[in-house]
């Protein structure tokens, strides 16, 4: 549908694009996204030749557009932008229809035209056709802006920011309704964004660019799951990396500072210590930290009527992991134990720390409310307390 | 108040004695030195005006020659056009009123213009319009008000200017103004000046009018409480 072949674009020998080659198929919605200056709003406007490549080739429909009256190429191109930028000398449906009136399209194909969209988006035609675009809301304006794109039908339409001023909560709803529309008319939408939540969500591909360059174009899974590169990497932004659970190391998500307790110590404290920290158990370590096994409330209890050391009230933990496995397997082992919680040792068979079912509860939430603080497991939030 | 010496009684004497006189002055300074000279600068100036935002050398040049004829006085620019050869009479006082035209008309237009938001441009062009298209459906509709400021600046300046055309035989009301100063008749001074500062004001008025009749709607500032 849209083809870049080794195009660039050169300002004064400042090259804002660096020969990029990208194929954009037909009922795509790409997303042209990267840091300010990247290229992207000068790679989309090459398309409808408001600005005009320095070396390298771009065909529409297969039609080499240097070639073509730039007028009439932009006919066939739907193209909003971010200042909505509809006329404000015009009424709504005259701003929908400005594009057929160019087209020569008779008044009564036009009227119907914009009734059909105004619908379309939920909009009562009767009420809205008339009215001047300053007596709607910056998201109302938008949704014309984005209907006077479609009124023609073009197959390509073009979006540079379409939804950058407007509030977030109107920005979802119209994103939400582009990937509507997007389902029902099947056009190819080229998208310039900055903001990454806002590819993830519409995009069928994104195309990430970095000085004039793209530095890696798939769909939003692969990208999220494989990231070429660390600016990619950081660019999506850590925490909402979508990392498979054989890639993430039990160390990453285990909780450092596990309560535990020396195995020459006396059941008392032990009671006492699991009071304080508000836990039914314990890691029972050596005096080099190797891990002996675990001790639970009812042992101690069972215990405290005959007194001593507790050495012989703890019980070997079923299972551990070792620094290194990944959450998969420990999730495997966890399910296999019938246990709520592993320790996790290194090869020194020194305990390194716990992994709980808390941590993988944090690992979800970070994929699916990046920013949130996680919820702390009752082990990990009364150790912070002590120390 | 309508006593034989008050001057507002010589002033409506002198009038009611011979109206046809008065009444040609007032013709001959609205047809002949307002709407003629202000008619042509509007031919003149939109179009070079709508060319200078087009391209830059047009610009610079109209813009400096306009600007240098605004600074020549009054007085002076009317005796130039005697002495390029205009002899006397209203033409070279419509040369003149005309050339003072041209510079608010010029200005207004291009700044009009080049002040329509670039996005809007953008846009105009993005959806495939053409030059021509994007002035007619685009720019003119929007650069109309500041348009129409720059033609009543002109009107205004060409009333009150025009006055002075008596001094090269152009009639009109100045007349009776260069009349009573040599005669040292105030009243005379009255009958030229009052209906000239009339006719400005009523003319500022009519075309505010027309303006705004003319303006679309969505850009006239009180359209969201219609």
């Amino acid at each position: 549908m849209v083809r870049f072949e080794q195009v660039s674009k050169k300002y004064d020998n400042i090259e804002v694009v660096k020969r990029i080659s990208l194929e954009i198929n037909e009922g795509e919605l790409v997303t042209l996204i990267g840091p300010s200056g990247c290229g992207k709003t000068t790679t989309l406007k090459m398309i409808n030749r408001l600005i005009e490549p320095s070396n390298g080739t771009i065909y529409v429909n297969g039609e080499d557009i240097l070639k073509q009256d730039p007028v009439q190429l932009r006919r066939g191109i739907g193209y909003v932008i971010q200042q909505i930028g509809l006329f404000p000398n015009m009424t709504i449906a005259q701003n929908i229809a400005v594009v057929g009136k160019l087209q020569g399209w008779s008044k009564e194909k036009m009227l119907a035209r914009v009734k059909e969209l105004l619908d379309l988006v939920g909009m009562e035609p009767a009420s809205y056709m008339d009215r001047y675009p300053k007596e709607l809301s910056g998201g109302q304006q938008q949704r014309i802006g984005v209907l006077r794109a479609l009124a023609t039908n073009p197959n390509i339409i073009l979006m540079d920011e379409p939804f950058g001023a407007l509030d977030p909560i109107t920005r979802e709803q119209l994103q939400g309704e582009l990937k509507k529309l997007q389902a029902q008319l099947h056009k190819t939408i080229i998208f310039v964004t900055h903001d990454m939540d806002e590819a993830l969500k519409i995009a069928d591909r994104i195309v990430l660019m970095r000085d004039g360059e793209i530095v890696q174009a798939a769909a939003p899974d692969e990208m999220l799951r494989h990231p070429a590169d660390d600016f990619v990497a950081s660019f999506i932004g850590k925490d909402r990396l979508l990392r498979s659970p054989d890639e993430v190391k039990v160390e990453e998500v285990m909780i450092t500072n596990p309560v535990t307790i020396e195995s020459n110590r006396g059941l008392a404290e032990a009671l006492e210590r699991m009071r304080n920290r508000r836990v039914d158990s314990l890691m029972v370590v050596d005096d080099m930290n190797r891990l002996i096994g675990v001790i639970t409330i009812k042992a101690v209890q069972a215990g405290l009527d005959q007194g001593g050391q507790l050495g012989k009230y703890v019980a070997e933990h079923p299972a551990a992991a070792v620094i290194g496995q990944t959450v998969r397997e420990a999730v495997y082992l966890m399910a296999e134990h019938n246990v709520g919680y592993l320790p996790v040792i290194d090869e020194n068979e020194q305990l390194q720390g716990l992994m709980t079912r808390a941590s993988l509860v944090d690992i979800l939430t970070d994929v699916l409310w990046p920013g949130l603080d996680s919820p702390n497991s009752l082990l990990t939030a009364t150790a912070k307390e002590e120390n | 108040m309508f006593d034989s010496s008050s001057v507002i009684y010589k002033v409506y004497m002198f009038i009611s004695n011979d109206p046809s006189q008065f009444l040609n002055a007032l013709q001959q300074h609205l047809f002949l030195l307002v709407m003629t000279p202000v008619s042509l600068a509007i031919l003149v100036a939109v179009p070079l005006g709508i060319l200078a935002t087009r391209y830059k050398w047009i610009e610079k040049v109209v813009m400096t020659l306009t600007s240098i004829l605004q600074t020549i006085p009054s007085l002076a620019l009317l005796a130039l056009m005697i002495v390029i050869g205009m002899g006397i009479g209203y033409k070279p006082a419509i040369m003149a009123l005309f050339l003072y035209s041209l510079l608010p008309i010029l200005r207004n237009t291009f700044i009009g213009i080049k002040n329509v938001d670039p996005f809007l441009k953008e846009a105009a062009m993005g959806m495939g319009m053409t030059n021509m298209q994007r002035l007619r459906m685009v720019e003119l509709p929007l650069a109309f008000s500041v348009i129409m400021g720059g033609i009543r600046t002109a009107t205004v300046i060409c009333i009150g200017t025009g006055t002075l055309a008596a001094y090269v035989g152009a009639g009109g009301l100045g007349v009776f103004i260069v009349r009573g100063l040599q005669l040292f008749r105030n009243y005379l001074l009255l009958v030229g000046a009052v209906p000239a500062a009339v006719m400005a004001l009523s003319a500022d008025y009519l075309l505010g009018k027309i303006e705004y009749l003319l303006i679309p709607r969505g850009l006239r500032s009180d359209s969201s409480n219609k």
